[in-house]
């Protein structure tokens, strides 16, 4: 029963860097960039639940929605700002840039924040299952989570194959010059990109800090590069496989804890990310680099 | 229909079109000949917008579309077949014609331009579910060319339509060129395979080092001297 308990963590820790990991694949796959920042739109996030449910008193989900519009726009503000001008200059200038504002959110969070961890209150209310008699015990966090995170990949999908602007990423993402001689605005689409890993950022931060209720500026930090890894993982540019980088990179984590050593579970879950791309560099679901004719 | 004034156009320091000016009147079809470097891609690529002029003006259906952004010329009926095909590879053949119909709304007139671009190239039907990535030099020239005509255009820019392509497809994709022309198209045509671009263009323009050189009846160029010792081979 330890084990499927275990499994069923990993599977929801695994879910939430799931959900991060979105943020980056997308951006990555289309706007050609590491949004190192991406983690620290997580936390904000997190600070938008935390400050509405605690000062207003409006319910859950208005806090949750709240958050989502909050990073939404502040995802497409740091494009605008930090990013778009940096179009045309080179890879390593946008990592350094996203490496700035990642501080820069951080700083601003400590400013208003302090650095005082703060006591996030579950946005889940359910209690879970229970079953075997009371020996299996599933949270209602971890089932939410799951789930959630489960509809949005399925959804997130769905929009990329079949509406007018998810094509429109898939060509950006292709060819940027050849989308833009179809006719795509290719700055709305980075935009729009943004907008969506950053929505879905606000998600995975109350989703978090549900399960991992101690808040401060720094709590995006470690699960933005762990979900990074998972990306790295599940092949980086694949929607699918932010989903399975992140699931396996959960579950190795929690069984690592619990059956090797709860100090070693980062090394543990680098080591085996460095095993899978010394196996398969593209990551596991990573597309081919074509070469071009 | 579609006029270029004085255009000029810099990489840095460096002057790729020093000022040219030439029109394209509707029905016909322009070659734009010249030698590597000589600034034709250039042309093409500030006429569709992918690149801004630092002087000069692009006159479209007497709009000036200069300071148009590039996504949305594609509306005002002006399409253009990249140099290098530039196909999205991760889509299917059948994706990729989709993508050319992106800014059209009509699904009955899509369906209608579906069957026109099939017509003319049966073998994107047989494959319209193909990777892009996967067909060959030849199949992908015709799937940019098929994508272009998507859009409907009463324009369609090509560069370099022949490049890299075996003899037998060389004279299909003009074959297929021609009959675009046919079918009331108006083309402007980039390609260094002269003798071919001369042998189906109305009048042709002779580009050397950013600057146009010689201009006139696409027949009477291939008879020039100059032209035949310079891009004839003879």
């Amino acid at each position: 029963m330890g084990f499927l308990t275990y499994l069923i963590n990993g599977l929801s820790l695994g879910s939430v860097y799931a959900l991060i990991a979105l943020g980056y694949t997308m951006v990555y796959g289309i706007a050609k960039m590491l949004n190192f920042a991406h983690g620290d739109v997580i936390m904000i996030g997190a600070y938008v639940v935390f400050m509405t449910m605690s000062n207003t008193g409006l319910p859950i989900p208005i806090a949750i929605i709240l958050s989502i519009i909050c990073c939404t726009v502040l995802g497409m503000v740091i494009e605008k700002i930090a990013y778009a001008p940096l179009r045309k200059a080179t890879n390593l200038a946008v990592l350094i840039t996203a490496i700035g504002v990642s501080y820069f959110l951080q700083n601003i969070a400590l400013m208003i924040f302090g650095s005082n961890p703060v006591s996030f209150t579950s946005v889940i209310s359910w209690e879970g299952l229970s079953f075997a008699g009371g020996q299996l015990r599933i949270t209602g966090n971890a089932i939410v989570t799951i789930v959630v995170c489960l509809v949005i990949m399925a959804a997130l999908m769905w929009f990329v194959k079949y509406t007018k602007p998810g094509q429109a990423m898939r060509a950006v993402s292709e060819d940027r010059d050849a989308a833009m001689l179809m006719g795509i605005n290719v700055n709305a689409t980075i935009s729009l990109t943004f907008a969506i890993g950053s929505g879905l950022a606000a998600i995975a931060g109350a989703l978090l800090c549900s399960s991992y209720p101690s808040l401060t500026p720094y709590t995006g930090s470690m699960p933005g590069i762990k979900a990074f890894t998972a990306a790295v993982f599940g092949g980086i540019g694949s929607i699918p496989g932010a989903l399975v980088g992140g699931l396996l990179l959960g579950i190795i984590e929690i069984l690592a804890k619990a059956y090797i050593s709860s100090q070693l579970a980062d090394a543990i879950v680098f080591a085996v990310l460095i095993i899978v791309l010394l196996v398969k560099p593209t990551g596991i679901l990573g597309k081919q680099i074509k070469e071009k004719v | 229909m579609l006029k270029v004034e004085n255009l000029v156009v810099n990489y840095g320091v460096i002057q790729a079109l020093k000022g040219i000016s030439f029109e394209v009147n509707k029905g016909e079809v322009i070659a734009l000949i010249g030698a590597n470097g000589a600034g034709k891609t250039t042309t093409l690529q500030t006429i569709s917008g992918m690149l801004t002029p630092a002087s000069g003006q692009v006159l479209l259906n007497d709009v000036d579309i200069t300071k148009v952004p590039g996504h949305k010329i594609v509306s005002m009926g002006l399409a253009h077949v990249p140099e290098g095909r530039r196909v999205f590879p991760g889509l299917t053949v059948l994706e990729n014609l989709k993508m050319g119909a992106y800014t059209r709304s009509n699904k009955t007139e899509i369906a209608d331009t579906y069957e026109k671009v099939y017509e003319s190239f049966p073998r994107l039907k047989e494959r319209q579910n193909q990777l892009a990535g996967t067909l060959s030099g030849g199949e992908q020239q015709m799937l940019a060319m098929g994508r272009a005509l998507m859009s409907n255009p009463s324009i369609v820019l090509m560069d370099e339509p022949s490049m890299g392509l075996s003899p037998i497809y060389v004279d299909e994709i003009f074959n297929i060129i021609q009959s675009i022309s046919d079918a009331g198209t108006t083309v402007l045509l980039v390609e260094q395979n002269a003798k071919k671009a001369l042998a189906i263009a109305d009048r042709a323009y002779v580009l050397e080092t950013g600057n146009i050189v010689l201009s006139g009846d696409a027949k009477q160029l291939m008879n020039d001297d100059s032209i035949k010792k310079a891009y004839l081979g003879e």
